[in-house]
């Protein structure tokens, strides 16, 4: 693997199926009377936090704090971190505290892959979010747990070829639909983008998957269907105005239970929250026995667990060493 | 301020190959090219051996950012005019976006008097066309022009003129003192945000697109405006095919608008920002390299008249940051010369004579400059640039006259190297070194 | 009893890891893997050898128990695993009675785990009866310096409390770091430290053999760390 985890393309197949089954190996640990392993003592993980994602920042804290890593919140929002130059100011003050790894949330596209390559720091950056960028351990947890629904309890060493995905809702501002693309093709997944096309990026022709503007045309073939979250100020006019209504929107690119019917017996849904209910997902469809939304929230746990000891155990020296 | 040269000031440059050709003399003399001819070595002039090196009449700059008054942290007119000798200049256009604004004869004259005590290279002033670029009303165009810096090219750069009665307005009136219109093409509603140049990358990098679309709207607006009025327009920085396009048919209708290209457009692709470096951040964006080739073949067949460099310097807070926190721009004068070898002379696009055309001539004709972009014959300004073609030389952006360290070319090989400019006579730069 | 899992699945479990260069290639390998040097060195125990060792090993085993009646034998991966399976089958065999049998991943717990890269997890498997109360005999190819059963120790700790813990390795190669001893032993085996103990097992390598390598490293047994031996 890779020092960083800044995008889901910086995971090769290989890469990606070592996550996923050592994730599945800590998956156990939840079974145990010991939570809790010792592999990161003596370690310190920072969420560094631009953004507020309790979400988020609570699932990398629980993984850091099972492998027994220290961990220092810093939530930088609200603070006099708005500018850009603290991004750096704020690096020197992590470095300086011996951060192993950094865990950055921000608003800006890339802001990961400046802390990674400008000589700041020299720990490892795992992206949490960057802009409209990219989110890979969510999609690292996504394909996690469509693995796991959709190739038996055991899924180790399987990857996700053939499987048919789509992805609904606001791509051109989705970090999570990126990553995901990325990944799902890396894992042998087919992905299909459905939007309006105002929601769709210029140059989407180039991306690892197809695209549709029309959801009930890719319903029946579909073994997963993730939903993205629409934010309801995309539809004024300061916003972008890229759809008309809240109303339209939920008729055209909803999940509701009439869609929900048409799909496949085994498919299921997913939604990497937090929900607009009634919006982009019917009410009644998140809390069906085919949505996997809590156990997203679950399984991301494991899946960063296995990031930051993937990513933290090893050995820098060595990596440079034999490179 | 300079020191007088202990010599008698006469210079004898000997062997140098004026616009690339057959090696000569030329000897200056009292502010001229006195003479051109082989053999001038004699007497009681010092000689400058140019044996190898290419000369040209000195570069004119119809877009540099000077940055003071107010941004003096990022470039200075006295650090930015050196920048520009060492380049090969003799003239610059100064922008208007400065603290305070270039708006009123009060400013430009200020700008215009810094540059004349600096003394590396005449310094014209631009003039804002709206009250502090905000794009509201006129401002005093006619007091500018009248002005000791006697201003002749007006622009907002930085932003659009973009409502279109205003750029009508401009545009008829500064046709009461032969003024030109420099216009920064960027539509501001389809740019909201923007931080790349929109296509493949900017979808997969997550950053908000600027497409070209933008640049060529507001192009094809300004040339039917021009020519339904009449006027005189120069369209900045052209970044897109598209815009070259829409050039070419304004000029084959014989309406009287010119265009510049940056060194940057000429060279760079938008694929630099992968690495969200800001140092390749800058306004219009990188584009793809259909468009690079494009802006090429327009530099060469003349739909774009000239090179210009947008030199915008920033100070190292304003670029050390994330992409959408740092600022537009890049510096341009020290490298613009061997830029336009690598993109124009080596592909065999342009041969010297054509680079001193639109590095020189064209320019000095759009901003109206009567001393500068003479050919190098007798009875001319002594304006000139000497280069080394066959030199090579990586580009360390600590070793920059600017103040500011933001090039997009550091540790990158570039072909040519500026051994000599002179200002009317006297040199600015010598064996590549300031004097 | 639970039947013995499919060990040849098992055998391509971790992924190689390989796309980046440099990071895992060459010196994180571990011999014997598939895929890996298939016989190195000189031979020290053959197939019937190794054979012999396990069926004295179930029987010190049910002596020194006084039968299995509460028994559990957990293999240490990768090696051990197999080893515990068939002295598990041994002693059903002697006992006409099934023994629980499991495997155990230490990876997690080792104290060297910043000395190379990050490896991938084993799978560890407790039987359903776990261990509380029972007799734990831990199950190792090779015991070498012992830092591999302290962390099996302390894996063994989070899981349960077993009532006592004993420990079958198939070779003992000497140059202990820690105080810890076997309490049984298919073959002391004196070593150099420039020395490699190789062992191939049936299911994961084809065939059976414990070898002997000389490397011209001298070989402490941190640098040991990135060889053969299953520490
Ligand atoms: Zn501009």
């Amino acid at each position: 693997m890779n020092r960083h985890l800044l995008s889901g393309a910086d995971l090769s197949h290989a890469d990606a199926l070592l996550v996923l089954d050592t994730a599945e190996e800590l998956a156990q640990l939840a079974d145990r009377p010991i939570k809790k392993l010792p592999t990161l003592r003596g370690r310190t993980v920072v969420n560094l936090f631009f953004e507020d994602s309790t979400r988020t920042r609570i699932s990398f804290e629980a993984a850091a704090k099972r492998l027994s890593a220290d961990v220092i919140n810093f939530s930088a929002k609200g603070s006099s971190v708005s500018k850009g130059e603290s991004l750096k100011d704020t690096a020197l003050t992590l470095e300086a505290m011996g951060a192993d790894a950094v865990v950055v949330r921000h608003h800006a596209s890339g802001a990961p892959h400046r802390l990674a390559h400008s000589g700041w720091i020299r720990g490892s950056v795992v992206n949490a979010g960057d802009g409209t960028h990219e989110h890979p351990t969510q999609a690292l947890l996504d394909a996690f747990t469509m693995r796991r629904r959709l190739n038996g309890d055991r899924p180790l060493g399987t990857d996700l070829t053939g499987r048919r995905v789509t992805i609904v809702g606001d791509v051109l501002h989705s970090r999570v639909a990126r990553s995901n693309v990325l990944l799902l093709h890396t894992l042998g997944a087919e992905v299909t983008l459905v939007a309006p096309p105002t929601l769709l990026p210029v140059g989407i022709d180039a991306w690892p998957c197809t695209t549709s503007y029309d959801l009930d045309g890719e319903l029946a073939k579909s073994d997963v269907v993730m939903m993205l979250r629409v934010q309801r100020e995309r539809m004024t006019t300061e916003g972008g105005g890229f759809f008309p209504s809240a109303r339209e929107y939920s008729r055209r690119y909803g999940l509701d239970r009439r869609r929900v019917a048409v799909l496949p017996d085994h498919a299921i849904v997913m939604h990497p929250g937090p929900m607009n209910r009634g919006m982009e997902i019917a009410a009644e469809v998140a809390d069906s026995a085919r949505s996997t939304i809590v156990e997203q929230v679950t399984n991301g746990v494991s899946v960063r667990m296995a990031v930051l000891y993937l990513l933290l155990s090893g050995s820098t020296e060595i990596t440079e060493v034999t490179a | 301020m300079r020191t007088t040269p202990t010599t008698t000031g006469r210079y004898v440059v000997t062997g140098a190959r004026v616009l690339g050709r057959e090696p000569t003399d030329l000897l200056l003399e009292d502010g001229v090219v006195a003479e051109v001819g082989p053999g001038l070595a004699r007497g009681r002039a010092e000689v400058v051996d140019a044996d190898g090196l290419v000369a040209l009449p000195g570069l004119v700059d119809l877009h540099t950012h000077l940055r003071e008054p107010g941004r003096e942290d990022a470039e200075t007119v006295e650090t930015g005019t050196a920048a520009a000798a060492l380049g090969g200049f003799t003239a610059v256009h100064a922008m208007a976006n400065t603290d305070p604004v270039a708006d009123t004869a009060g400013v430009v004259e200020q700008v215009w008097r810094l540059g004349r005590e600096a003394g590396h290279c005449d310094v014209h002033p631009v003039g804002a066309v709206t009250v502090g670029l905000t794009g509201e009303r006129l401002a005093e165009l006619g007091a500018m022009a009248e002005s000791a810096a006697r201003v002749r090219v007006f622009s907002d750069d930085g932003a659009c003129v973009s409502d279109a009665v205003l750029m009508r307005r401009a545009l008829e009136y500064v046709k009461a003192f032969g003024g030109v219109v420099a216009q920064h093409a960027q539509e501001p509603r389809l740019t909201q945000g923007a931080q790349m140049n929109e296509g493949e990358l900017s979808g997969v990098l997550g950053l908000a697109g600027w497409p070209a679309v933008a640049e060529e709207a507001i192009i094809a607006r300004d040339v039917l405006l021009t020519a339904h009025v009449g006027s005189r327009l120069h369209v900045c920085h052209v970044s897109s095919a598209g815009s070259v396009e829409i050039l070419r048919w304004a000029k084959s209708k014989g309406w009287n608008v010119t265009a510049e290209v940056t060194p940057h457009h000429l060279l760079l692709t938008d694929a630099l920002a992968t690495s969200y470096d800001p140092l390749f951040k800058v306004n219009p964006p990188l584009r793809t390299g259909e468009d690079v080739l494009a802006l090429r073949e327009a530099l060469a067949d003349g739909t774009i008249d000239a090179v210009a460099t947008d030199h915008a310097p920033h100070s190292h807070e304003d670029k050390d940051c994330e992409w959408a926190a740092a600022a537009m721009g890049m510096l341009g004068l020290e490298t613009a010369l061997s830029v336009v070898q690598e993109a124009m002379v080596e592909t065999g696009l342009l041969d010297w004579a054509g680079v001193a055309d639109r590095m020189s001539s064209r320019p000095a004709r759009i901003g109206l400059l009567d001393g500068h972009g003479h050919a190098l014959e007798a009875g001319a300004p002594a304006n000139l640039v000497l280069l080394d073609p066959a030199a090579r030389r990586t580009i360390d952006p600590f070793a920059l006259a600017s103040r500011s360290r933001n090039t997009p070319y550091a540790g990158r090989e570039l072909p040519g190297a500026v051994v000599a400019t002179f200002l009317r006579g006297v040199p600015t730069v010598l064996d590549g070194k300031l004097q | 009893m639970t039947p013995t899992p499919d060990l040849t699945a098992r055998a391509t479990g971790p992924v190689p890891v390989g796309s980046v260069p440099g990071h895992r290639a060459g010196s994180s390998s571990r011999a014997g893997q598939p895929g890996g040097p298939a016989t190195v060195g000189r031979p020290v125990l053959e197939a019937p050898d190794i054979g012999r060792a396990l069926t004295r090993i179930a029987h010190e085993i049910l002596e020194r128990n006084k039968g299995a009646g509460d028994l559990c034998l957990l293999g240490i991966p990768s090696r051990g695993v197999p080893l515990a399976y068939r002295l598990g089958a041994l002693i059903a065999q002697v006992e006409g009675s099934t023994v629980p049998v499991g495997a155990l991943d230490v990876t997690m717990y080792r104290d060297d785990l910043r000395l190379r890269p990050a490896r991938a997890l084993e799978h560890t498997e407790l039987p359903p009866e776990g261990v509380d109360g029972r007799t734990v005999v831990l199950v190792d190819d090779v015991l070498f310096s012992g830092r591999t059963i302290r962390a099996a120790l302390d894996a063994l700790g989070d899981l349960g409390r077993p009532r006592s813990v004993q420990l079958a390795v198939l070779v003992d190669r000497g140059h202990r770091e820690l105080p810890i001893r076997a309490d049984y032993v298919g073959k002391n085996l004196p070593t150099s430290m420039t020395e490699r103990v190789h062992v191939l097992l049936e299911e994961r390598d084809g065939r059976d053999a414990v070898t002997v390598e000389k490397t011209t490293a001298a070989t402490p047994a941190a640098a040991a760390r990135t060889g053969a031996d299953d520490e």
